[in-house]
């Protein structure tokens, strides 16, 4: 198989407005971390979308696997009263 | 020379400046070294084709002939074609492209810094918008040339041809004649003299960031401003007339 050339992946985290959290938008392929940059904001803000950008080496990512869903997850399900839902909300209140 | 009829050949000269490098780019759409970077080039070429069509619509208003953005565009001979030859310059490789574009980048960054202060409150607005635009084009380019120069000894050798090449395209950018003379009197046009010093600044300094040599004193191309080009601008016109000139009035 020929090598790749489009570089290493890159996953893409764009804030919408200041103040918001970075959101993950997708990935892209680069070679530096400036042109992960670069192409990070040609894919993914050229229509307003975003504020600012974070780009980080796809590798740099530790995740959970699927096998982890019962140990990591699954414990929280019985215990309601760690769900926020008992308190009441002031109207005005956004990004909560 | 009327002031009216200067304007109009000066935004007619900075609209030819942006829609042939923008066709140019335009034509590696699809073709790009990786998806990415193809879309940063389409991008840009579309930055660049919008440039042009604001700048003609206002041509078109000033001349007061009742032609359009799309008269100007199709129905112009070679001639009459204002365009630096160095936009009109072939895709022969990435690093062709880049080099071209860097140059440009590097001029049009000061160019539209100075033209910001333009007593015509139309060009002063657009070079405000365009400004932007471009410190981005600057800063894409600018990288590849970096990236190449002081990649591989490929990509090195590569990059110096380019620079090499497209070395003789360069002074012509700065290029003065009657229409900037009248309109530099009315605190119109930018004087591009002092220009020099600054463009001269930005690209050593990213040549000697890229390890490039910056070319010595070679021959020099001059002429556009009065409508001479090299050869390849008359296949890209044909290319990019064709549809119109076959369909008269033929609109999206």
């Amino acid at each position: 198989m020929a090598k790749d050339s489009q570089g290493v992946l890159w996953e893409v985290f764009v804030q919408s407005k200041p103040g918001q959290p970075h959101k993950h938008s997708g990935s892209v392929h680069a070679h530096d971390r400036e042109m992960a940059l670069q192409n990070a904001r040609d894919l993914y803000t050229r229509r307003s979308e975003g504020t600012s950008i974070w780009v980080i080496p796809a590798e740099a990512i530790i995740a959970s696997s699927p096998e982890d869903i019962g140990s990591f997850f699954e414990p929280a399900n019985d215990k309601v009263y760690r769900h926020p839902t008992f308190y009441h909300v002031p109207e005005g209140i956004t990004h909560m | 020379m009327t002031k009216q009829e200067a304007l109009f050949n000066y935004i007619l000269r900075l609209a030819d400046n942006n829609l042939i490098l923008g066709h140019r780019l335009s034509e590696t759409c699809g073709h790009g070294p990786m998806l990415e970077e193809d879309i940063a080039s389409a991008n840009i070429a579309l930055d660049l084709i919008g440039h042009a069509s604001a700048l003609y619509q206002y041509a078109a208003k000033v001349e007061e002939k009742g032609r359009t953005e799309d008269d100007l565009v199709y129905l112009r001979e070679e001639r009459n074609f204002f365009n630096s030859q160095l936009a009109e310059q072939p895709n022969i490789d990435f690093a062709y492209m880049m080099a071209r574009q860097f140059f440009t980048d590097a001029f049009d960054f000061h160019y539209y810094n100075a033209l910001k202060n333009s007593k015509d409150e139309t060009l002063a607005a657009l070079a405000v918008k365009t400004h932007k635009e471009v410190t981005y084009h600057l800063r894409h380019s600018s990288a590849w040339v970096e990236r190449l120069g002081d990649g591989t000894e490929e990509s090195h050798q590569r990059m110096q041809a380019a620079v090499d090449e497209l070395w003789r395209f360069t002074e012509e950018l700065f290029d003065m004649n009657e229409t900037d003379k009248i309109l530099i009197a009315e605190g119109i046009a930018a004087d591009l003299e002092p220009l020099k010093a600054l463009w001269n600044k930005t690209v050593n300094e990213l040549l000697e960031k890229a390890t490039l040599k910056k070319p010595g004193s070679v021959w020099q191309q001059h002429g556009s401003r009065e409508g001479k080009h090299t050869e390849h601008l008359g296949f890209l016109l044909a290319e990019m007339q064709n549809l119109h000139r076959a369909h008269p009035g033929a609109t999206w």
